[in-house]
């Protein structure tokens, strides 16, 4: 078989299975739409204002609700501890403040 | 018949080092016949060829195939004529490492358009031809020198060209393969093609299917044996 | 068209079969760009899968918290502030909560302990996120005890366990009854953590908001918008870390892709000189790197891009669990829900393939215009 048969074939066969990710990505949200519902609803129910990605201190776990210098209680200036502050940092309606 | 009119040839031109490798040529070489272009090292054979060939322009002077003024024109003509036109098998034969036999000889052929599988069908008649029809597969790296000449020669054949230049052909070759490589000669001479030769090798150009001897020096022609 | 088409092949042919000679090579470069490109996918597809989550689940949040400030901190607040909100107008409904943190020192994990506020748990009883049960290994019916702030004993049977989809927004709820959580906490009656407000006119929302801080100047309004604000911005600020990190990567990647380029091996000019002495245009000679950088580049991009969706969406981002989960004791288990932008795979597959098929041809245009005698004269 030539070359470029085969490389354009592959090329051909990566390309739909890009396409098909995006198919699988709609059917997924599709299937699991209830579930996404169900979590809606449980914000409503309970009123919650954030998700549970880090939940090793207030201020991660509640990224809205922590008061101003909840991130930096020992010190203004110190730098998190925390692994996740590395990821996430104060809401940005606060940086709005200063 | 390629005519070639008061051609001249420098090298960095203008510049401390300019060179006249070509330094008045008028010449007619009749297709269908075996040139050889003979001189000492430095005498401007190769350049000669280079300047046939469409490899580069003359400085000064034209050169006309088929009464066609090639000297001027612009490069992708050229490229297309030499393509067309001229096969060249150099002297240190130039095939591409690690490739296989069968892709260094279609490889003149693959900007032309043609169908891949019209040009393997022609490479693998020409390798039959050449008695290489086994090594079609192998890697063009590891084949002996006889081997490497023909498979430089299929190549040079790929695109049918009127026109076969070699530059010093058995100069790496022994003096069985030189025969063999003259046999060669020959054939494609019987088949109508011109083939045109720099060598200082005489059992090349006092070789019997020799039309034309040129023996060239400091960039002129000296004389011209018949 | 079909001789174009036909020698385009010819040449892209050629090029894999020249490609295919330094495999190994080839072969290591491909792997280390297709991880650049599996990374930066990872993190794309990652991150905007939980910011579209976060706007669609958190759009159900309460409209304004209001939150009391002391000494700049957040502390209780009187549920009399709750009856002077009800007096501004504009305002529909307003619900004093009972929210908090619970740290279990057994696990060392920190819950987020609630009081629910549509339908009481019965005292006695407890619903746990996910997150929770697993942690301590609990189910419907068990007993789990916990130490009140003033050190008795308090137990809890649980009465539910929320469902296992649920945990990106609740695995470490622990919801109680309004008395127990008084009681455990030492919080008084009539003292609550903060205090939800929903507006009549949701246009009128940052006026309302105005109005409650003229009314209770301590305290602090944190409205919807700001908290979807908030998880928009998600990853967005010390993500520049990761992508600081990343660009390391890229840039390593780039002078290492121009080193192979640029330096064109004298083997190389010599190649590129024999087939311009046989016949090949300088376009044609063009056409070959093209297509050997595009080659590379698509491969890596499809690689790349394939593995990270496989491991965003299918394996739950498995390789940045560590990073995410850091020093938590309860992480939450979800797989992202597949939100993909294919405008941003767009981007990436513009990012991947353009500036690399470039950066392998620029150098070739330098050779490209090798005499094609050149191979006469060596």
């Amino acid at each position: 078989m030539r070359n470029s048969t085969i490389a354009l074939a592959l090329a051909t066969l990566g390309l739909t299975a890009v396409a098909a990710t995006l198919l699988d990505a709609t059917l997924r949200r599709h299937a699991e739409a209830s579930d996404l519902r169900d979590r809606a609803d449980l914000v409503r129910r309970y009123g919650l204002t954030d998700l549970c990605l880090f939940t090793e201190a207030r201020y991660t776990r509640h990224l809205s609700q922590t008061d101003l210098h909840a991130p930096f209680q020992d010190h203004p200036v110190s730098l998190d501890h925390f692994p996740s502050g590395s990821l996430v940092g104060p809401p940005p309606g606060w940086r709005d403040h200063d | 018949m390629i005519v070639l009119d008061g051609v001249r040839k420098a090298f960095n031109q203008g510049k401390p080092n300019e060179f006249w490798a070509i330094r008045g040529i008028d010449l007619e070489i009749e297709l269908g016949r075996v040139t050889v272009l003979q001189g000492p090292s430095g005498s401007g054979k190769t350049t000669l060829l280079t300047l046939i060939g469409c490899l580069a322009r003359p400085t000064a002077g034209r050169v006309r195939l088929g009464g066609r003024d090639i000297s001027g024109l612009p490069e992708r003509f050229l490229t297309e004529i030499r393509r067309n036109s001229f096969g060249f098998v150099f002297q240190q034969f130039h095939l591409i490492k690690g490739v296989s036999v069968l892709d260094n000889v279609v490889l003149p052929g693959l900007p032309t358009g043609r169908r891949r599988r019209e040009l393997t069908d022609r490479a693998h008649a020409l390798l039959s031809r050449l008695t290489l029809a086994d090594k079609a597969a192998s890697n063009a790296e590891w084949l002996s020198g006889g081997e490497a000449q023909r498979v430089a020669i299929a190549r040079a054949l790929i695109n049918e060209p009127e026109v076969v230049i070699a530059d010093e052909p058995t100069a790496n070759l022994d003096s069985s393969l030189t025969e063999a490589f003259l046999a060669i000669v020959a054939a494609l001479k019987a088949e109508g093609r011109t083939v045109l030769m720099t060598s200082h090798d005489p059992l090349i150009y006092r070789a019997e299917m020799v039309d034309r001897v040129l023996s060239m020096r400091d960039g002129r022609l000296v004389s011209q044996a018949p | 068209m079909t001789d174009w088409v036909e020698k385009q092949r010819n040449i892209l042919d050629f090029t894999l079969s020249s490609l295919r000679r330094r495999k190994g090579r080839h072969l290591g470069m491909l792997a280390v760009y297709a991880a650049i490109v599996f990374l930066l996918a990872s993190v794309m597809l990652f991150s905007h899968a939980i910011k579209r989550e976060a706007a669609i689940v958190l759009a159900d949040a309460p409209e304004i918290v209001v939150q009391r400030m002391v000494a700049g901190r957040h502390d209780l607040i009187p549920g009399a502030y709750a009856d002077r909100l009800t007096g501004i107008r504009g305002v529909a409904a307003v619900t004093p909560r009972l929210w908090g943190y619970y740290y279990d020192a057994a696990l060392a994990a920190n819950y987020t302990i609630l009081v629910p506020t549509d339908q009481a748990v019965p005292a006695g009883s407890v619903v746990i996120g996910g997150g929770v049960a697993r942690a301590r290994g609990a189910g419907v019916g068990d007993t789990l005890s916990f130490r009140g702030y003033g050190g008795e004993q308090f137990f809890f049977t649980v009465a539910e366990v929320l469902p296992h989809a649920s945990e990106l927004v609740a695995a470490d709820l622990f919801l109680i009854a309004e008395t127990e959580y008084r009681a455990m906490l030492g919080i008084d009656d009539g003292a609550y953590t903060d205090i939800a407000v929903s507006v009549r006119n949701p246009r009128e929302v940052v006026t309302v908001a105005n109005k409650i801080i003229a009314a209770l100047p301590d305290t602090r309004v944190i409205l919807r918008e700001e908290i979807l604000r908030t998880y928009d911005a998600l990853f967005d600020w010390r993500e520049g870390l990761m992508l600081v990190l990343l660009t390391g990567a890229v840039l390593a990647f780039a002078i290492f892709a121009g080193d192979k380029a640029s330096g064109l091996s004298a083997e190389e000019r010599r190649e590129i000189g024999l087939l311009k002495a046989v016949g090949w245009e300088t376009t044609d000679v063009i056409a070959m790197k093209v297509w050997e950088g595009a080659a590379v580049s698509l491969a890596a991009f499809l690689a790349g891009y394939l593995l990270a969706y496989l491991h965003v969406f299918h394996f739950s981002g498995a390789l940045f669990e560590p990073v995410l989960k850091g020093w938590a004791v309860l992480y939450p288990e979800f797989r992202p829900a597949a939100f993909v932008d294919v405008f941003q795979v767009l981007t990436l597959f513009f990012f991947t393939v353009f500036p690399y098929t470039v950066a392998t041809i620029v150098p070739i245009w330098r050779a490209a215009i090798i005499d094609p005698d050149a191979i006469m004269r060596s």
